[in-house]
């Protein structure tokens, strides 16, 4: 029945973890805090306050871009967006129209499928509506905090790409400090845009349908997958379905239609006046690369590599980069002591190691005693054999009268006698000698 | 106290102020009063201020004496405007004083912040005396569109004393002030400077820190002054200029000392003169301004300036370009104002303040932006090109302000064009960013007239040296209206 294959695109919202906000010096730590504490002229939309951009905000976009392997712009602007909304303090928003800092890069799934980015741009966060009754209360705490957007282009075929990316690119901005992307809190807002081709269509559907307010990789899933049902139950009836900007409903796992085409905004974009154009230098590019550490799939190649993990335990350890650097601290460590790496990512892996609990001293300690060879003396081993075997003279009658199969028991026993792990098979093969 | 005869407010500037209160001759307070009574006194006839601060200024007075009497002359060149009063155009934010920018959208706002300069001027020890009339929302080139009722000219009440920055203007022509501060976007300094017989300055675009100023048009906002004399001027952009962390749009461009060079002369310096900044010549309305232009020329010629004749190819489309970019960030700027958090809501905005919505939405609106603003930007590129190439040339332009002297109030209140029109000699320099220093050249049929001086970019020492050199030659400033 399903003739339809999806088509769907990505609009991701990270916000930077900055001191301060995107342009004044309020605290970007707005999270919890009490409302409109974190506020001045500048974010609260004050007549004559202008903003002043964060050079950090702005490095740190240019280095999700480098990331994500884009094209950085040695000339870029800000624009104004402009829309009315009561969380929007000056009427507008300050965004990047057609110069953003990053275009072109992409990131490459599991399976091979390579997911294009068409840009990463910088702007401001809104500030937050609280509805109580009949009055709607403005928190601008939230107003002005550094966002980076992330677009891609409509690559993704199924629901597991988009969880995928959405997994990669947190990551990623984790590796690279700038954002907790802790999607409870709202560091990263998730906009899917699906629509269906047919089987035998070519090129992009007619129609496009927008999904906002998501905030968890696993809604995301439920918003794909409920679209999909949706939007083929319309072309099944030979329909299309509205170009709109629908809302996920967390509630009801549904979407919800927002706005439709002819109610789009026309955010008549210009230059922003108050902040001039940004130029930049390659070496001023080169600098801030030479900043970034080792990404998610670099370290990932080199584990297994390096370290002769499999790529399962190179994707384990590599998940997060305090895991990964707890690992090669413990491998640099554990060389003195002949462990080996592969003893090391097992031992994190199998026994679930918090690393922050655990101290790297600790674990190599742990690690060399559980695997410790202990050198048997052969002469106190045969002494030991021959106690055990003189308290068990009905089975040493037993084993002669051919129930070899009491050499085990023979065998716990002497071990018994050991405080230490020993190695069983020179037991055992001590113990036939002596009974024969 | 008794108020010593030796003051004479007409005559007084702030050099010579500076001078009689560190002297003692006067204090500070005494000054200020009795400029607050001059104002008390005619202000009603003039509606030069929005609102006076009479206890915040008297306040300030007597802290200024204090440090007269406390400091060291060295510890007082900290504060080179110690115990001067000067008005603020009511478009700059004042914290604790209302500031309304001529509109009833904001009649109750009480800032919670000082703007950028104003903080300067305190810091500079000025006494902020009140808070001027203004065009609502610096719209305007009469002074009629503010919501606060017009100001009347002093040299004639019969008469516009030009704006946006009118309160401003009137307030030194009329000495309410010292000095007052004025923005100017399309000529909202020099045009009323020119029609009250008062020094206007227009700095260079990011010379003076926007930071707490209402914005019209950010993009050429410039933040300049009224005073008596050219050496007043100077003074007063030396407290006011220099970057600012708070306007990214402020270079780090060192600030000059603005006195240095002003008795240089003229001697050597080529002067150019636009050819395209005369149309209509033939209209007898302007045949006064442009008697009074040659007059003027002749006595900087006299003084041992060359003229050179030069071409601004592209300024016919200046007025058209400015009525693109202009209202386009107007739209913008304007949008804060929505009666949500403060102010009244967007009813309450004049026919003036809505037009220019209208025009800058329209304009930015998507399949007309190519057509209008993309389009006038690349004119305004052309229009900057033009003031660079002629700096190759000559070090400084001179031009008419206006095209025609001031007119009669409501003359040209249901011809919008018309009105946009009298910037067609301003605009230029705010679309390009180069300074203009406007300054008086005398009178025709008893109402004043002005030239500007336009340098390039960050020339105001060089345009103060001109204007000081014509000033002293003339003395217009000396003149004042009899009221």
């Amino acid at each position: 029945m399903n003739t339809y294959s999806p088509v769907m695109g990505l609009e991701v919202h990270v916000e930077l973890k900055t001191k301060s906000k995107m342009f004044c010096s309020c605290s970007a730590d707005y999270f919890g805090k009490k409302p409109n504490t974190h506020t001045c002229p500048v974010c609260l939309g004050l007549p004559g306050a202008l903003p002043v951009p964060n050079k950090t905000a702005i490095e740190w976009c240019i280095k999700i871009g480098l990331a994500l392997g884009c094209e950085i712009q040695l000339f870029s602007k800000f624009d104004r967006k402009n829309y009315f909304y009561p969380d929007l303090a000056k009427g507008y928003q300050i965004s990047q129209y057609d110069q953003p800092f990053a275009l072109k890069g992409s990131i490459v799934l599991s399976d091979g499928k390579k997911i294009g980015i068409t840009r990463v741009h910088m702007e401001e966060d809104t500030g937050k509506l609280t509805h109580a009754g009949d009055s709607t209360m403005i928190d601008f705490n939230r107003s002005g905090v550094p966002l980076v957007e992330i677009v891609t282009e409509p690559d993704f075929e199924n629901a597991a790409q988009v969880v995928e990316y959405l997994k990669k690119l947190q990551q990623i901005v984790r590796y690279l400090d700038v954002s907790n992307a802790d999607m409870e809190k709202g560091d990263m807002r998730l906009e899917p845009n699906i629509s269906l081709r047919k089987n035998d269509q070519t090129g992009l559907p007619n129609y496009k349908v927008e999904v906002k307010n998501i905030n968890s990789f696993k809604f995301v899933d439920r918003a794909i997958e409920f679209e999909i049902k949706r939007q083929t139950e319309i072309l099944d009836k030979g329909e299309t379905p509205p170009q709109e900007t629908r809302g996920f409903n967390e509630a009801k796992q549904n979407t919800v239609s927002q706005r439709i085409k002819e109610e789009a905004n026309d955010y008549r974009y210009f230059p922003e006046p108050d902040i001039p154009p940004l130029r930049f230098t390659e070496s001023q590019i080169l600098d801030i690369r030479s900043q970034m550490l080792e990404m998610p799939d670099e370290k990932y190649e080199r584990f297994q590599k390096e370290f002769g993990l499999s790529e399962y335990d190179a994707k384990i350890l590599t998940r997060d980069r305090a895991l990964a650097n707890y690992f090669e601290e413990a491998v640099k460590l554990g060389q003195k002591d002949n462990i080996s790496s592969k003893q090391i990512a097992n031992d994190i892996i199998n026994k679930k190691i918090d690393i922050n609990s655990t101290p790297l001293k600790e674990l190599i300690e742990q690690i060399a005693i559980r695997s410790q060879v202990v050198t048997i003396d052969e002469s106190h081993l045969k002494e030991t054999i021959l106690l055990v075997l003189s308290e068990n003279e009905k089975a040493v009658t037993d084993y002669k009268a051919g129930k070899t199969n009491v050499l085990m028991f023979l065998v716990g026993q002497v071990m018994r006698k050991y405080t230490s792990k020993i190695d069983a098979k020179i037991v055992m093969e001590m113990a036939q000698n002596m009974l024969q | 106290m008794t108020r010593k005869k030796i003051m004479d407010i007409k005559s007084l500037t702030i050099a010579q102020a500076k001078k009689d209160l560190q002297e003692k001759k006067y204090s500070s307070v005494e000054l200020t009063t009795a400029y607050l009574d001059r104002i008390e006194k005619l202000n009603p006839t003039l509606n030069a201020f929005i609102t006076v601060s009479k206890a915040e200024a008297l306040e300030q007075a007597k802290k200024a004496d204090e440090q007269f009497s406390n400091l060291t002359i060295e510890q007082l060149s900290n504060y080179p405007l110690l115990g001067i009063p000067i008005a603020l155009k009511d478009i700059y934010s004042t914290i604790g004083i209302r500031t309304t920018a001529g509109s009833t959208v904001l009649e109750n706002y009480v800032p919670p912040f000082d703007a950028t300069v104003v903080k300067k001027l305190k810091d500079a020890g000025t006494i902020i005396i009140g808070k001027t009339n203004l065009d609502a929302w610096a719209h305007g080139s009469s002074g009629e569109n503010s919501e606060f009722g017009p100001t009347k000219n002093p040299w004639n009440t019969a008469y516009v004393p030009g704006g946006s920055s009118s309160g401003s203007a009137v307030a030194v022509a009329a000495d309410f002030a010292l000095a007052a501060s004025g923005t100017d976007t399309g000529g909202s300094i020099r045009l009323p400077a020119s029609f009250t017989n008062t020094v206007g300055l227009k700095p260079t675009y990011g010379r003076v820190s926007r930071a707490g100023i209402i914005s019209m048009s950010s993009s050429m906002d410039t933040i300049g002054h009224f005073t008596k004399t050219v050496e007043d001027s100077a003074l007063y952009l030396s407290v006011s200029a220099g970057q600012d962390p708070m306007d990214a749009t402020t270079p780090d461009q060192p600030v000059p000392d603005y006195l240095k060079n002003l008795t240089k002369g003229v001697k050597g310096l080529k002067i150019g003169i636009p050819l395209e900044f005369n149309p209509f010549e033939d209209e007898p309305t302007r045949q006064a301004n442009k008697m009074k232009m040659k007059e003027a020329l002749n006595v900087l010629s006299k003084l041992g300036a060359e003229m050179v004749e030069i071409s601004l190819p592209h300024t016919e489309y200046a007025i058209a370009v400015y009525y693109i970019i202009q209202p386009s960030e107007v739209s913008s700027n304007l949008a804060r104002f929505d009666g949500i958090r403060f102010g009244n809501d967007r009813s309450s905005f004049g026919e003036e303040a809505k037009r220019r919505i209208m025009l800058g939405t329209y304009t930015l609106s998507a399949g007309y932006y190519d057509a209008y603003y993309k389009k006038a930007m690349k004119v305004r590129t052309l229009i900057k090109k033009d003031f660079d190439e002629a700096f190759k040339k000559v070090d400084a332009i001179i031009a008419p302000v206006s095209p025609t002297p001031p007119w009669k109030l409501g003359e040209k209140n249901d011809d919008p064009l018309a009105m946009y029109l009298s910037d067609i000699y301003t605009v230029t320099a705010n679309l390009s960013g180069n300074p203009g220093l406007a300054v008086p050249i005398g009178f025709a049929n008893e109402l004043p007239v002005g030239m500007q001086i336009i340098g390039p970019h960050f020339s105001e020492e060089l345009l103060f040296q001109i204007g000081h050199a014509y000033e002293q030659e003339t003395k217009w400033f000396e003149k004042r209206p009899n009221i």
